[in-house]
This record gives structure tokens, C-alpha cells and sequence, in this order.
């Protein structure tokens, strides 16, 4: 379908030749669904069009000030050691990237003066290089001019293995170049599609200063006073900063973008629980916006009742899954289970990994657990929309799933248990320790016992669960568990980095200390072969095309059973406007946040 | 005196080359590290996980890792915290003042409290004032902080809408407005753990005055005609205070070492929400220093009431 004519009536369109209506009919008829051909129709003209700003104030300041509260408050300031997105985020009220994302995923300018395209001829048609163009007259906070120096030495600090810094993987391959003082060209080592990696959004592309950092480059690097007072080029210079408590900091009269930003002074206070965060914003209004209120539905619409602010959500690809092992965590081999030289006993058998996702009751765990911060799926891979699938279909019947057990030769025992050949259908279902994924283990396992599989829970401490300590067994990587349940945020609005993780060149296995990302252990040849050609297909509908195949072929084969899409969900007064991204942390557009009187 | 002050603290340095092996090890032992949530970063190689690890220190022995922590902290060095990569001490420093205002006025409050009912219960035992004192006194030390706090919280922040419920290290403004908001965010605080402890000692002050009020050199003080104030507090009280001294002493070190609930509830940037921070985190040299510096105050104030008694009580002789 995706072919040469398919093109053509793209351009068709695009050049008024042949009207909407028709295209969609004709694409209609060869069995496409009206909102796949709109979406395949918008994918062929601009590849990345600039998003639109909502920022309403029409002079720099005057806002008063601004009070967030981050119930984990950042613990450091410089974006490149990260410990995770509280840090980035708490960086990036100083810090600024070339650009970011904004609620629809589309990218929106910050240091940069132009978005790169083929047409404009900053981005090489073979995807191997792409050029960006800086914003003039840009100064850092303590007035030094902001240029292409500043950036070739970010590249530099950042890919230096002594320096050691947690964004080393986006860097360390590029190639920078300085083309003039407000010119940068990035080369690739191989076609990349997804060029906006480096030195876009918060979480990889803060932009540090060449004259701060310089001479704490490598093995000085935790020497820099810069890592604890920023020096940057963001809408608010630094004041204060105490580690898990408190950052402050006041207007950048300087700032390099019209009227902004808006409030006067901004304040981030860390510590406590996000109920107690929830009440503050929401009930009392002592601040004005809470990071990550992940507290159930109910206590949040309580809160909400003639309340001084409210719920918001951002749409992201966030989805909580149930991962099926491939291997046998019960056969040790080598010294080592879960190994790749075993098959799982039990989920070889295809009908009892299709009835397993039959047993997986979304609606109730939306209802019971998520609410309003979930959507039911059936897709692994929920975003952005040009990628979602509309091939797939879930349903919750234990009676469907019983009946495919049957059918399969899996008849209950004496003891209601389930059994073929002396196996019995026993499993061991694992997860980190966090309110929601207790409640989702309990829903599951009580459907599956009416279904006659006998499931025994397991919960770990997230600070194992998710380490990467070699010698524990209970971390996610090595998997000796038969389920296991989480969700790995999908930390820019394009699958690749995330679909990647699963190819079976990629496998946990002891020979690479668990380090792996393919934890499932699942193989399959025409998944690696999707994602092989996806990395080098520069064609934006092809590469779509190849990423919804990559999900399809994951659901066919029941490799994750989706339990939720999870949205974002922060705490906001009434009268603030915060531009919230489900692409990028919450203060990556914190330059357009203001309040309305 | 000095010899024997002297003897006790070289008694001490044993004691507390244990504590730190002790703490060490288990924390060494317990599972986890602090670079977890690089753990499903994309963006961190498995080289750089490892080049972190390496650099600060987690591959090496267990003991050459105790001898290194030992020879720095004998050099003044606290250790590097991994999670905020700054000195530990700094960090220790930047929370000590909360932790020494809120909870020190706790302790006020509660000696406050705690002697003047628990000395006046004494005098009338079994009279109505003592029957509700001591009710109180039990329904104060069996309700936990985290219950009161979150019962004031709701009472005072959300419904009355008289208190903020999140402290603040930066208020603004100077002079006396500065000094009464410092004094309003406090109040909360300090009322829930003052009146926690004040239970406890309440009844201990109580009947430690009750040993004393029976004894026979009362009955001589009042028969020689002396008025009751005098006695009570003159006679019986100055002998009554001993234990309570030591238990004061006692509480000292959890001065310092903060009060980890109480400060999670109300965002306290103190010493107790650093080290349940650090130790959710995972960062073992904030922990280490936190802990051991407590036990350094353990021992310390400990000393400092074995002092005392014999300063209160010269027939307790010191050798």
C-alpha cells in the first residue's frame, strides 16, 4: 500500500489536485480506516511543523511569583549527572536546549532559529547530518554571549567517558562541527531519522557554558562550583539552591524571547508524599502547581470539590505492561536462569499466553486504580499517534480464555488447577513495590484463578527492582519470575530508542551482566529485521508503517500485555496556564507558563 | 573528675570503631544502589553505569572501602554524597538549622509542660488534676506523630485555614514579620512532637517527685515549719530532677538527629527527611555520616549526664 501511487496522491492532494474526500475514499477502499488515511496524509506533507504557543502576556514580568512543589525535590543542578527527571527538571528552569516539545509532540525553538528540514536544507535528505542554526544575541546569566563554542563544548563534556555524565549514549557517536559562530553541524554515524535527540529537551539537551565547565571536563568534573549554582541562558537566573529542599530564582530581565517569562520569581520546594503535594495546590492553594501527583482517582475528585485548583493530564506513551518471560526462570543453566538455552515451559504454548491477555481486566483496573490518569489498550506502543496501531483489539472474558485453555489441552485438576503433561499452569507475576501495581497484581490474579491458573504474587523494593545491582536476583533485567509488571517511560516523542530495546540482539543475559534490554527474551526474526530497517528508513510513512508492524507483531505473539496507558498527571491552581508535555518534563515549556486573572 | 572524663572517652573509641563497622557492613550488604533509575535510562550505556560505579568507589572491597571512609572522616573528610554530588557535611550543614529550631523548641515545650503538671500531680496525687493529667498524659504517647500531624494539618490548614502546612526555609520579608512567619510555620511542629514528648515526661517527672515527696527529710522540712512552695521545690524537687536530667540528656541527640516522620509531614528540610531521603535513594555516604554522627552524640551526651550526676548529687562519686 505504501507505494509509488499511494505517494502520488499524497502530492495530489497536497497540490489540490484531488480533494480530501477522495483520498480518504480510495484509501478506503483498499480497506484503510478514515483516521489512518488522515493520519498518513498529514505524515506526507511537513515532517515537523513548529508548535503553536497559547502564551497570552504581553509584557516581560508582572506574574509575582511562581511556587512548585516537587514532592522528590532535585538533588543536583547540572542536567548531564541526572539521577533522574526530578534533576532535569530542576536544571531546566536555568538551563535551556536548542529546542523542546510541546503538548503534541511537535517541536518548538528555544536556542535555535530554525527547525531543520529537508526543505530548508539544514537536514541531509539521507538523514546523515543535520545543521542547526542558533538563535543571535542570546547571553548567558552573567552576560557572556551564548554561542557554537557553547554547544561543540557540551559534545565534548558530555561524550567524555571520565566525565562519566548519564547522557553520554545520546552524544559520544556524533560528530559537531562549528560552521560559524551561530552555525553547528551535527553528522551521524549512519542514517538517523529521529536527528532531535541531542541538544533537544530537558532530558538530554540542556546546553551547558563553555566558560563555566571548561576546565572541569573528565575526571574534575564533580569540582565544578557550577554544578551547584547554574549558569545559564533559561527565563529565571539562579538564587539558591539547597539539595532536596529548596531552588530559587528570580526574572531574567535579559531573556532572549518576547514578553517572557511571566512570573517574577520562581521557587521549587521538594520533600513530602504527592497526597500531601496534591492538598497543597489543589485544597489550599499554598502552591501553585505539584509534580507527578500519582495518588489514586478517588482522593484526587475529593480533593477537587470547591477546591483552589485542579487535575491536569498530558498524553504521552507511558504504558504500564505485563511482560511474558520466554525462558524457563525455574531451570538453572550455567548458572544462570532465565537463560536463553531454555524455553518457558508453559508460555511456549501460544493459546496460554493469548488466554493470559484475555485474563488481564483493563476496564476494572482503570476504574479501580487509574481513572482519569488511564487509557485502556492494546498496543505496547501508544505514542506519538502517526505510530499507534489500529490493527490490534483486546477483550476481558474469563470464559473465552477458559474455552482457548481447553481447547489447548490444559484441563483443570483436582485441585482446579489447570494441567497438560504434568505441567501445571502455576506462575510467578512480579512488580516494584507502589500502590496502583499491588492493586493491578490483585485484579489479575483474581481473574486468573477463576480461570483456573494458579498465580502467586511477588512485590520488590523499586530501589532493587529497578538496579542494576548484578549480584540480586529479584531485578527486572534478570527476570526470574514468569510475569512481571512496570513501565519504562518513552522519553521523547518517537518510538525508536524504545522499540530498539526489544530487538534479540539485545538480550538480558549473564555473558552481559544483565545489561541487555530485551528482558523479555523474546526473538523474532521479522521484529529484528522491522527495527533494522525502521533505524535506517528516512521516509516518514515507511517508518511509521514499520514501527506499527513492530507492535502488531509484539501482540501477536502476546510478548507484553498492555495493562495501561498511563497519562501524566499534575496538580495546578485554577488560575495558573502550565504547558505541560507528555513528550518532555514539565518544566520543559516552562518559558510559556503564566496565570491567567 | 578529668581522669575519670578522660577514661570514658578513651572507653569510647572503641565503641565507636564498632558502631561504624556495624553500620558500615550492613550498609554495604543492603541491596540496591544509588544509580537505579539509570537502570532504565536509554540514554545511559552500560559503560558509563559501570565508569560511575568505578568512580565512586562500589566495586571495590568491603573493607578497603571501610578503610577508606575511616582514614577520611579521621581527616575531616564527611564523604561525597552520590545523589547530590557535594560534600556531605555541606549537606548536613544546610539542614541542621531547621532541625535544631523546630525540634528544639519541641523539647522547650515539652519540659515546659512536662515539669510544672508533672511536679503539681505530684503534690495531689489522685486528686481530680492528677486523674486528667495522667489521661491526657496517655492519650498524648499513645496517639503516633503521623497521626496528630496529618489530624492538625486538616484541622488547622484545610478547614480553619490559620497555618501553612509547608515550612519554608526562604520567607520573605525582614525583621519582625520575618521572626512571626518563622514562628507560625513552627507551630504545627512543634505542637505535635512538644506535646508527644511532654506525655512521656509528664509521667516520669510525676513519679520520680512521687520517690521523693515520701521520704523522711520531707517530713522534717515541713516539720520545721517551712511553707510548701519551699519544700516542694527546695527539697524535693532538686533530688526528683536527677533522672530527669539524664532523660533530657538522653534526649538530646535526637535534637540533632531530627524526627523523620514529623518532618516528612510538614516538608521540614531537616535532618530526619535527609537521611529518609538518602536512604530511599540509596546514598550510602549520606547515610554513613548521618548515623554515625548520631552515635557520636549518643556517646557524647551520655557522658555529659554521667557528669551531671555527679555534679547534682556529690554522694555519687566519679572514679
Amino acid at each position: 500500500m505504501l507505494d509509488k501511487e499511494l505517494r502520488s496522491m499524497i502530492g495530489k492532494v497536497k497540490d489540490g489536485r484531488m480533494d480530501r474526500r477522495a483520498f480518504i475514499q480510495r484509501l478506503a477502499a483498499v480497506g484503510l480506516t478514515a483516521p489512518l488515511a488522515n493520519q498518513i496524509l498529514a505524515l506526507g506533507g511537513v515532517a515537523m511543523a513548529e508548535g503553536a504557543s497559547t502564551y497570552k502576556p504581553t509584557k516581560r514580568g508582572g506574574g509575582g511569583a511562581l511556587k512548585l512543589l516537587w514532592w522528590q525535590g532535585p538533588t543536583l543542578l547540572n542536567p548531564h549527572f541526572a539521577t533522574g527527571t526530578k534533576d532535569q527538571d530542576g536544571s531546566r528552569l536555568f538551563y535551556e536546549p536548542l529546542a523542546c516539545w510541546d503538548p503534541d509532540g511537535n517541536m518548538k525553538l528555544v536556542l535555535a532559529s530554525e527547525i531543520p528540514s529537508v526543505q530548508n536544507g539544514l537536514l541531509a535528505a539521507d538523514g546523515t547530518s543535520v545543521t542547526w542554526k542558533l538563535k543571535p544575541g542570546v547571553k548567558w546569566h552573567d552576560g557572556k554571549p551564548f554561542s557554537a563554542d557553547d554547544v561543540i563544548f557540551t559534545w565534548e563534556y558530555t561524550k567524555d567517558p571520565a566525565t562519566a555524565t548519564v547522557t553520554a549514549g545520546v552524544y559520544r557517536d556524533l560528530k559537531l562541527e562549528k560552521i560559524d559562530d551561530l552555525t553547528v553541524k551535527i553528522t551521524f554515524p549512519q542514517p538517523t531519522p529521529f536527528w532531535a535527540d541531542a541538544f533537544v529537551g530537558a532530558g538530554a539537551g540542556q546546553i551547558l557554558p563553555k566558560h563555566q565547565f571548561a576546565d572541569y571536563i573528565g575526571s574534575k568534573s564533580r569540582d565544578a562550583p557550577a554544578n551547584l549554582s547554574p549558569v545559564g541562558t533559561g527565563p529565571y537566573k539562579f538564587v539558591e539552591f539547597k539539595p532536596g529542599d529548596l531552588i530559587r530564582g528570580v526574572i531574567n530581565p535579559d531573556y532572549h524571547m518576547a514578553n517572557r517569562p511571566h512570573f517574577d520569581s520562581i521557587e521549587m520546594k521538594g520533600g513530602g508524599d504527592a497526597v500531601s503535594a496534591a492538598r497543597a495546590v489543589i485544597q489550599t492553594g499554598e502552591y501553585d502547581f505539584g509534580w507527578n501527583i500519582q495518588v489514586e482517582d478517588d482522593v484526587l475528585l475529593r480533593l477537587e470539590k470547591g477546591g483552589k485548583g485542579k487535575t491536569i493530564y498530558a498524553v504521552g506513551g507511558d504504558t504500564e505492561f505485563i511482560a511474558l518471560n520466554f525462558t524457563d526462570p525455574n531451570t538453572e543453566v550455567d548458572g544462570e536462569k532465565s537463560s536463553m538455552k531454555t524455553k518457558h515451559p508453559l508460555f511456549s504454548d501460544p493459546a496460554v499466553r493469548k488466554a493470559l491477555s484475555m485474563l488481564v481486566d483493563r476496564d476494572s483496573i482503570k476504574k479501580a486504580i487509574y481513572g482519569r490518569a488511564g487509557r485502556t489498550t492494546a498496543n505496547f506502543l501508544n505514542g506519538p499517534e502517526k505510530f499507534v496501531s489500529k490493527n490490534t483489539t483486546w477483550e476481558f472474558s474469563i470464559e473465552k480464555a477458559s474455552k482457548l485453555l481447553d481447547d489447548a489441552g490444559w484441563k483443570p485438576g483436582a485441585d482446579g488447577i489447570r494441567e497438560k503433561d504434568g505441567k501445571k499452569l502455576k506462575l510467578l507475576y512480579q512488580t516494584a513495590i507502589n500502590g496502583p501495581r499491588q492493586k493491578t497484581q490483585a485484579i489479575v490474579k483474581q481473574a486468573c484463578q477463576k480461570a483456573g491458573i494458579d498465580v502467586e504474587l511477588k512485590s520488590v523494593v523499586a530501589s532493587v527492582f529497578f538496579s542494576s545491582d548484578v549480584a540480586n536476583p529479584d531485578t527486572y533485567p534478570k527476570f526470574y519470575a514468569d510475569l512481571e509488571m512496570f513501565q519504562i517511560p518513552l522519553s521523547q516523542p518517537d518510538p525508536a530508542q524504545h522499540m530498539r530495546r526489544y530487538h534479540s540482539r539485545y538480550i538480558a543475559s549473564k555473558e552481559n551482566k544483565w545489561q541487555g534490554t530485551n528482558f523479555p527474551r523474546w526473538v523474532n526474526k521479522e521484529y529484528d529485521a522491522a527495527i533494522d530497517a525502521a533505524d535506517k528508513e528516512m521516509d516518514p510513512i515507511k517508518r511509521a508503517a514499520l514501527y506499527v508492524k513492530c507492535n502488531d507483531l509484539m501482540w501477536q505473539d502476546t510478548v507484553f500485555i498492555p495493562a495501561m496507558h498511563r497519562l501524566k498527571v499534575e496538580a495546578s491552581a485554577n488560575t495558573l496556564r502550565p504547558v505541560i508535555s507528555g513528550w518532555a518534563n514539565e518544566t520543559d515549556n516552562i518559558f510559556d507558563w503564566y496565570r491567567e486573572e | 573528675m578529668s581522669q575519670y572524663v578522660l577514661r570514658r572517652l578513651m572507653i569510647a573509641i572503641p565503641s565507636l570503631l564498632g558502631i561504624s563497622v556495624v553500620l558500615f557492613v550492613v550498609l554495604a550488604l543492603a541491596p540496591g544502589d544509588p544509580f537505579s533509575e539509570l537502570a532504565t535510562n536509554p540514554n545511559v550505556p552500560p559503560e558509563v553505569q559501570a565508569a560511575l560505579r568505578a568512580k565512586f568507589g562500589l566495586d571495590d572491597p568491603i573493607y578497603l572501602r571501610y578503610v577508606h571512609w575511616l582514614n577520611a572522616m579521621l581527616h575531616g573528610d564527611w564523604g561525597f554524597s552520590f545523589v547530590s554530588r557535594m560534600n556531605v557535611d555541606t549537606l548536613i550543614l544546610q539542614r541542621l538549622p531547621a532541625t535544631l529550631y523546630v525540634i528544639g523548641s519541641a523539647q522547650i515545650l515539652a519540659l515546659m509542660i512536662a515539669i510544672p503538671v508533672g511536679v503539681y500531680a505530684a503534690t495531689k496525687p489522685y486528686s481530680l488534676f492528677d486523674q486528667i493529667a495522667n489521661t491526657l498524659a496517655f492519650v498524648g504517647f499513645s496517639l503516633p506523630t503521623f497521626f496528630t500531624g496529618i489530624l492538625f494539618i486538616l484541622i488547622f490548614s484545610v478547614t480553619l485555614d490559620w497555618l501553612p502546612f509547608v515550612y519554608t526555609t526562604d520567607i520573605k520579608g525582614t525583621g519582625i514579620r520575618w521572626v512571626l512567619e518563622m514562628i507560625r510555620q513552627a507551630i504545627m511542629p512543634v505542637a505535635v512532637l512538644g506535646l508527644f514528648q511532654a506525655a512521656s515526661m509528664t509521667r516520669f517527672v510525676r513519679s520520680a517527685m512521687l520517690d521523693v515527696i515520701r521520704l523522711d527529710y520531707v517530713t522534717t522540712a515541713r516539720a520545721k515549719g517551712l511553707g510548701q512552695a519551699k519544700v516542694i521545690v527546695k527539697h524535693v524537687m532538686r533530688n526528683a530532677m536527677i533522672p530527669v536530667v539524664t532523660l533530657i540528656a538522653l534526649q538530646m541527640p535526637a535534637v540533632f538527629g531530627g524526627a523523620i516522620v514529623t518532618e516528612q509531614i510538614f516538608r521540614i528540610p531537616g535532618i530526619g527527611s535527609l537521611l529518609i531521603s538518602s536512604i530511599l535513594s540509596n546514598d550510602t555516604p549520606v547515610v554513613m555520616a548521618v548515623t554515625f554522627v548520631f552515635a557520636c552524640l549518643v556517646v557524647l551526651f551520655n557522658l555529659i549526664a554521667d557528669v551531671l550526676y555527679g555534679w547534682l548529687d556529690p554522694r555519687i562519686s566519679l572514679r
